[in-house]
């Protein structure tokens, strides 16, 4: 983590912007004359039609200002239609954050998600499968903490209100981006300002701003030739949809760390939960390939088991435990036990390889990054989709901003505002979450104790534990 | 860029009005390819639309009743007066309004015709022209609902046929925007010495000491050439973050908006509300 510290520089206003606006291929020359047949001119186009490029489009095409604009949202993949949602769950949610939901009903989308199927939730427990540790999050007021939403619900929620702008956004599926060309920042003589774009049937683009929102592997931080900090983990998450042994409320999210990695229950109903268990590669090939019986009883194990229990820990953290007490004698919460499983859907298991990612800039003249394509985290904080939402929100404030000014939507200076917004939230964010990620993979006695006193103590501590 | 420089040498200004100024022309002549660098010797003036765009579109929102959703200033004709190489025009062309820039400078005219050709919603909305403002007012009476004229009136020989014919442009209570210095011991400092010679925040000759305007002599020659003047506001420009904002006092730059009277009674002498004084002691005050 402190590679990423020490990669991500905060922009200093002072600094020129000169490395920003270093030549990069020329744009071919291309004289004015010729506009007529020249491809054709967007103000914005996002590439990248997952969750987060979609929202980012659809926030623009709601958008006030960008009334009169035109906006192109490319994805190489085809047009779903959710029209009917299955009645088996995916096994692909997401835990969206209040803060997520409130962008997402600024443009209309959150309805959507409501009326179709969502499930809140009220508390989050975490605990040490080393100690009795644990730590629990709930809101004092009566709002949820988060909504668990199968990822394919919040897509056909943003396909409804894209297809309501679509006057105002041209949305190109089928539509692969294979080459960008970018112009110099101060152009004089014949070369065109704008992102040349290429597609792999060949069709061209114009752009007067691009935003890269296509993933971790994306082609616009590698074509702008913007840095990366990447780390592979040394881990895969398993997921599954499970159903639960008896119909329970089921309004909590629970975490589990073990020494092979969090283990992960999120509610999708009052009988069904979906899984999400990092571990190592092996393991996780191993879950995937045993019987439905055998992979019912390894969560179940995970989940309950003491077997990583050892009485040092356990005696020390006890001891801990009431001398916090005195100090603070309503600090710990009541212990809630999870749920047990009965059985998995079959056909819902899967497995993807989990890393970290950080890109050194999030922008450049005329190019945004934001989601995956800029920062990719482990999904133990639950808050990969909510960094892209919440980079949505700031860059649409921005560039909402810079339309009502009349300014040229692609000028570094209100990028730049949107950059060091972002970046300073989403470092420290990063940084904890790989943190945690490495503290948690261990059984060696020090580190464990240091976490389970530090899990106690921010249990025990409201306000530490009302700014998480 | 080296054949643009050739032919500027080669083509002779036009000069032969008398609100132009031949020695200001020149100064502005080297620099007319630079307009569009934003970092460059013009990066102020870039910066300076971060306040004075939001300052006409408001003021003019704020007069109207219709409003075009995405296009505020969609139906008004502006006239942006030494409009350069179209730092002004663009925006206020992206927010709707059809604009004229005019230029005595001919290279200022290329390089802002050059660089709206680009953008076909630009090209259709914003016109420039090589010319003086005396040199339109016979084809274009009363033809214009706002008048800009940033960082204009500091150069200009002859400031009050300057607003003489800006009255005449424009239409019975059309409004009339200006961002100009102020003549002041603390401009000198700041906006000579150090902007000019030892920070190099404006090229160096570009400013004559003499030539700025105090408010109380501009809103004077205003009011005597049927003008009401609404607002005047001091604006500071930051060189550490690079940002404009705006102050009370105008002891360094400011900014005016007037309204021409309508066709029906004149604003005389007799119509100067108590605030113009307060304003012109803080202005005097200021210039102390």
């Amino acid at each position: 983590s402190s590679a990423v510290m020490a990669a991500v520089r905060g922009r200093a206003v002072l600094a020129p912007l000169g490395p920003r606006l270093r030549a990069r291929p020329r744009a071919p020359l291309r004289s004015a004359a010729s506009a007529a047949s020249a491809p054709p001119l967007y103000d914005v186009v996002v590439s990248g039609g997952g969750m987060v490029g979609s929202a980012m489009a659809a926030a623009l095409g709601h958008d006030i200002h960008f009334h009169d604009k035109k906006i192109a949202l490319l994805e190489a993949g085809p047009r779903k239609e959710y029209d009917h949602m299955p009645d088996s769950y995916s096994n692909r949610v997401s835990s969206i954050s209040p803060g997520s939901a409130t962008l997402l009903s600024s443009f209309g989308a959150w309805d959507h998600v409501c009326s179709l199927r969502l499930k809140p939730f009220r508390r989050m427990q975490v605990w040490d499968a080393c100690s009795e540790a644990l730590i629990i999050f709930e809101k004092d007021d009566l709002d949820n903490m988060g909504y668990i939403v199968e990822n394919d619900v919040i897509m056909s929620a943003l396909t409804k209100q894209l297809d309501a702008v679509a006057d105002r956004v041209e949305v190109f599926y089928r539509s692969r981006a294979v080459g960008y060309t970018w112009p110099l920042p101060s152009h004089s003589c014949d070369t065109s300002p704008w992102v040349q774009i290429e597609l792999a049937d060949g069709r061209r683009l114009q752009t007067k701003l691009l935003i890269g929102a296509d993933g971790h592997n994306s082609v616009v931080r590698k074509e702008a030739e913007i840095k990366n900090i990447e780390h592979q983990y040394d881990q895969s998450a398993v997921v599954a949809t499970l159903h639960l042994s008896e119909a329970t409320d089921n309004n909590v999210a629970w975490q589990r760390f073990l020494p092979t990695g969090p283990i992960a229950l999120l509610p999708l109903s009052d009988t069904a939960s979906s899984l999400v268990w990092s571990t190592s590669h092996e393991h996780a090939s191993e879950l995937l390939a045993m019987d439905e019986e055998s992979f019912v009883d390894s969560i179940n194990s995970a989940f309950w088991s003491n077997i990583n229990h050892s009485d040092f820990i356990d005696t020390a953290g006890a001891m801990f435990r009431s001398a916090i007490s005195f100090l603070k004698p309503s600090g710990t919460a009541v212990r809630q036990l999870p749920p047990s499983v009965a059985k998995v859907d079959p056909d819902s298991r899967a497995m993807f390889p989990l890393g970290m990612g950080h890109a050194t800039e999030y922008v450049q003249h005329r190019v945004v990054l934001i989601g995956d394509a800029a920062h990719r985290v482990h999904p133990l904080a639950g808050q990969g989709v909510n960094l892209g939402f919440g980079d949505i929100a700031c860059l649409a404030h921005h560039l909402s901003a810079a339309a009502f000014n009349g300014s040229d939507l692609g000028s570094l200076k209100h990028l730049l505002k949107f950059e060091t917004e972002r970046q300073r939230h989403n470092v420290s964010l990063i940084a904890a979450t790989d943190v945690l990620k490495r503290l948690y993979s261990t059984r060696l006695a020090p580190l464990v104790l240091l976490r389970t006193w530090g899990l106690q103590v921010t249990n025990a501590l409201p306000p530490v534990k009302v700014r998480i | 860029q080296l054949s643009l420089f050739r032919l500027t040498v080669k083509t002779p200004f036009r000069t032969s009005h008398s609100s132009v100024d031949s020695k200001e022309m020149k100064k502005f002549q080297l620099l007319a390819h630079k307009w569009w660098d934003e970092e460059g010797e013009y990066s102020a003036l870039h910066s300076m639309n971060d306040i004075r765009v939001p300052f006409i579109r408001d003021t003019l929102l704020s007069m109207s009743s219709n409003y075009h959703r995405g296009n505020p200033l969609s139906g008004v004709k502006i006239l942006d007066v030494g409009c350069g190489g179209g730092l002004l025009s663009e925006p206020l062309g992206r927010l709707g309004a059809s604009v004229t820039g005019i230029d005595p400078l001919e290279d200022n005219i290329r390089t802002a015709d050059q660089h709206k050709s680009f953008d076909p919603v630009l090209a259709k909305r914003v016109q420039y022209k090589s010319s003086s403002l005396e040199e339109i007012v016979e084809e274009s009476m009363e033809t214009f609902d706002v008048i800009v004229a940033s960082e204009v009136v500091e150069h200009v020989a002859d400031l009050e046929t300057f607003i003489r014919c800006c009255s005449q442009v424009l239409k019975p209570e059309g409004s009339l925007f200006i961002t100009t210095i102020n003549r002041t011991q603390l401009s000198y400092v700041l906006g000579i010495v150090v902007a000019e010679k030892i920070m190099g925040i404006v090229p160096e000759g570009t400013h004559e000491w003499e030539k700025f305007v105090p408010p109380e002599e501009l809103e004077h020659l205003l009011e005597s050439n049927g003008f009401l003047v609404k607002t005047v506001k001091g604006m500071l420009y930051n060189p550490l973050s690079g940002s404009w904002s705006w102050m009370e006092s105008m002891s360094l730059n400011y900014a005016v908006h007037a309204v021409k009277s309508g066709a029906q009674g004149q604003s005389g002498p007799t119509d100067a509300p108590s605030e113009m004084d307060i304003q012109q002691q803080s202005a005097t005050a200021g210039a102390a």
